[in-house]
């Protein structure tokens, strides 16, 4: 008994930073920007209180409404482009090619690069005049155009091109991971029932890969959240509003537009959209885990 | 854990000892500026130069872009690491910080170098709030110009400055059927903005003009201001390459250099990227002010001076402003900035064809704030905005899109 006490006194005393952080540092500056949010705060917090002005002002705003509607586009389609395309590449190195060391250096080598320097490289590549649309037209293809990055319709999904191309090397090398952790008999038992190799990878390989995905999957999406750099890189928000980000919404209102108030509301509502996205996850998980313990 | 306490403690002694000794020596100063293109570093370098030479010692931490070096700025600030100087523009964007008690006055520089009798009263009445002065101006820009490559022109075959917005277009279309890009369009928000700004201002005149902005006014006159600024705005569309979007200013300046392009909107600040390119105005390039202006928008410059709690620091910051308004200086730094020196008794004769235009102008009355002068930060970017959406939205309905206007000052 007396053992116990005290090992958990110092596990209670080394955790006390951790406690200290979690309650200070995030909480703490979590409620400080809500409580931010609910005032007339402009360059430097102020303590006029203004009620819900702030978000009923973000919500009237077209760019804040644009930016929302963007994340998701970009979002959906930057994640399972990922996922896809680096589960491919995985299942591709995994058929023992040769440099295939060689080969998943290179793959993964995009995602080792910032933000930035994938948006601006791409910037360039997708910019009309200066880039692939412009050598082609050199060639003499007069009338090839590839002008994404300055057309509002299409802008968006050349920030999905950019980011696909920077994170699938991140899913290739967790799925190939995951790939190789499959016991070999499963490949064997498959071949001698004359399984075609697809089918194998379909119906075997991926069910077995699903926690390797999903945690892929995860941290992608949580980048998706903060996403800014590569859209100031590429395009700066615009044409226009096409490819204003909430983040970018944000930091823009923090700093360049000085309105505390406007930018703090719009990275509560932020907070607040992820807690709505994933309670019902977890509260599935929760609920399946109780299940579960029920039925033992 | 004694022992490190000891050591932490001993090492804080010796950093204090160690701080005044190294700042005994000369006047240091950190300067913040989002001056990075060439002339501008040029412009800068010019206020450096000086201030060596006077003793000082200058620390540059410039930032290009000028809200990258707002954001870092603030940051400093807030983290109680305030740098010793910060370019920035006169009018709203500072009074927050005055008022928050985050700035040095330099009243007893501007009284010993006689700036009001020096500067123009209205920009004297900028620099100072509640009778102090806070800010070291650097110069004035003119926004209202539009520059224009002579080779181009010459092989559109146009043979003198468009008066009218109509003559302006037809000009438009000679470039275009010469081959030439007729407008070297910088992409970006604040770009549009002036471009909207230096329209506005040839269509309701600089009383017009000041209603808008200072007096927030609706009437029927001021909308239908708008609206044929907007359809203006709108038909400049038509001219651009593909390639604008998102472009730099000096990138756009360098379209001209290279007479890739015919024309380009812009502050004289351009004219710094044509120095430093070897180009001469009259002679290589020229520069208008926008058809059917009868004034000049204009923004000033000037250096801010936060609070360090460093004595040394604020001796920097007077040697500084000291600098910065010194006859000669404001004369050299216009030069190289392409901007116009703001005290009113240096030596005009060295300013070129382009900045006696400007300062005649100036000295004549016909100028008007640009928005950053007049409006708080929130609605220069609500403005931004309000161009960039009508621009780049493809709209020509102009009606529409004036209503939307007024909301900015909202």
């Amino acid at each position: 008994m007396s053992v116990k006490r005290k090992r958990n006194l110092s596990a209670t005393i080394a955790l006390l930073p951790t406690w200290f952080a979690a309650v200070v540092v995030f909480i703490g500056t979590m409620a400080w920007s809500i409580r931010l949010s609910f005032t007339n705060s402009t360059l430097f917090p102020s303590s006029t209180y203004v009620g819900f002005a702030q978000y009923s002002k973000l919500f009237a705003s077209a760019k804040w409404l644009a930016s929302l509607q963007n994340v998701l586009i970009f979002g959906v389609l930057y994640v399972a482009g990922c996922l896809v395309l680096g589960f491919l590449l995985a299942a591709a190195l995994d058929r023992k090619i040769r440099f295939e060391s060689a080969l998943r250096t290179i793959f993964l080598y995009p995602y080792a690069m910032s933000f930035v320097v994938t948006g601006l490289i791409w910037q360039w590549m997708l910019n009309p005049t200066l880039g692939i649309q412009a050598s082609v037209r050199s060639l003499g293809w007069e009338s090839f155009v590839l002008d994404w990055v300055v057309n509002r319709d299409m802008a968006i999904y050349a920030l999905v091109l950019a980011g696909v191309w920077q994170g699938a090397g991140l899913v290739m090398v967790i799925a190939l991971a995951g790939i190789r952790g499959i016991e070999a008999e499963q490949w064997k038992a498959a071949r001698i029932d004359g399984i075609p190799v697809w089918r194998i990878y379909v119906s075997i390989i991926l069910p077995q890969l699903g926690p390797a995905l999903a945690a892929a999957g995860m941290l992608l999406a949580m980048g998706v959240i903060k996403t800014y750099d590569i859209v100031v890189a590429m395009t700066n928000g615009g044409p226009g509003n096409a490819t204003e980000v909430p983040a970018k919404f944000i930091m823009d209102n923090l700093f360049g537009r000085q309105n505390l108030g406007l930018a703090t509301a719009g990275a509560t509502v932020l907070v607040l959209g992820v807690v709505i996205a994933v309670a019902p996850f977890r509260y599935a998980m929760h609920m399946r885990n109780q299940a579960k313990g029920g039925a033992r | 854990m004694k022992t490190m306490m000891k050591l932490f403690l001993a090492g804080v002694a010796f950093a204090g000892l160690c701080a005044p000794v190294q700042a005994e020596d000369k006047p240091t100063i950190e300067i913040m500026s989002s001056w990075t293109s060439g002339g501008e570093a040029a412009a800068l370098n010019v206020i450096k130069t000086e201030f060596e030479k006077r003793g000082g010692v200058w620390k540059d931490s410039s930032i290009a872009g000028f809200g990258a070096a707002d954001a870092a700025f603030q940051n400093r600030i807030v983290a109680g690491d305030a740098p010793g100087a910060k370019q920035g523009v006169i009018g709203l964007a500072a009074a927050d910080f005055v008022s928050q008690g985050l700035f040095n006055p330099i009243d007893d520089v501007a009284a010993t170098g006689k700036w009001a009798d020096a500067l123009p009263k209205s920009i004297h009445d900028l620099i100072s709030y509640d009778g102090k002065v806070y800010l070291a101006p650097t110069g004035a820009h003119g926004e209202s110009w539009v520059f224009y490559s002579k080779e181009a022109f010459s092989k559109a075959g146009i043979a003198q400055e468009p008066k009218s917005w109509d003559e302006f277009f037809t000009d438009l279309d000679k470039l275009k059927a010469a081959g030439i890009i007729p407008v070297a369009w910088g992409g970006q928000p604040w770009q549009q903005t002036k471009v909207f700004n230096m329209i506005l201002l040839s269509q309701v005149g600089t009383d017009g003009f000041l209603k808008i902005y200072a007096d927030k006014d609706k009437s029927e006159a001021s909308v239908e201001g708008v609206k044929k600024t907007l359809a203006i705005l709108g038909k400049l569309r038509g001219y651009v390459d593909a390639g604008a979007a998102g472009r730099n200013w000096n990138d756009a300046t360098a379209m001209l250099i290279t007479d890739k392009a015919g024309v380009q909107f812009m502050g004289d600040w351009a004219k710094g990227e044509f120095t430093v390119a070897g180009q001469e105005p009259g002679k290589d390039y020229g520069c208008m002010i926008a058809p059917e202006s009868k004034g000049m928008v204009y923004i000033a410059d000037a250096l801010w001076f936060p609070k360090t709690g460093n004595a040394e620091t604020d001796k920097a910051q007077k040697l500084l402003a000291e600098v910065v308004m010194d006859p000669t200086i404001q004369v050299e730094f216009a030069l190289k900035k392409g901007s116009v020196p703001m005290r009113s008794d240096v030596d005009k004769s060295k300013l070129d064809a382009c900045a006696q235009k400007g300062l005649e102008l100036m000295s004549a009355g016909a100028i008007v704030p640009d928005q950053a002068i007049v409006l708080t930060p929130q609605q220069v970017g609500a403005l931004d905005d309000f161009v960039d959406e009508y621009w780049s939205g493809g709209s020509n309905d102009a009606g529409a899109a004036a209503e939307n206007f007024f909301a900015i000052f909202e």
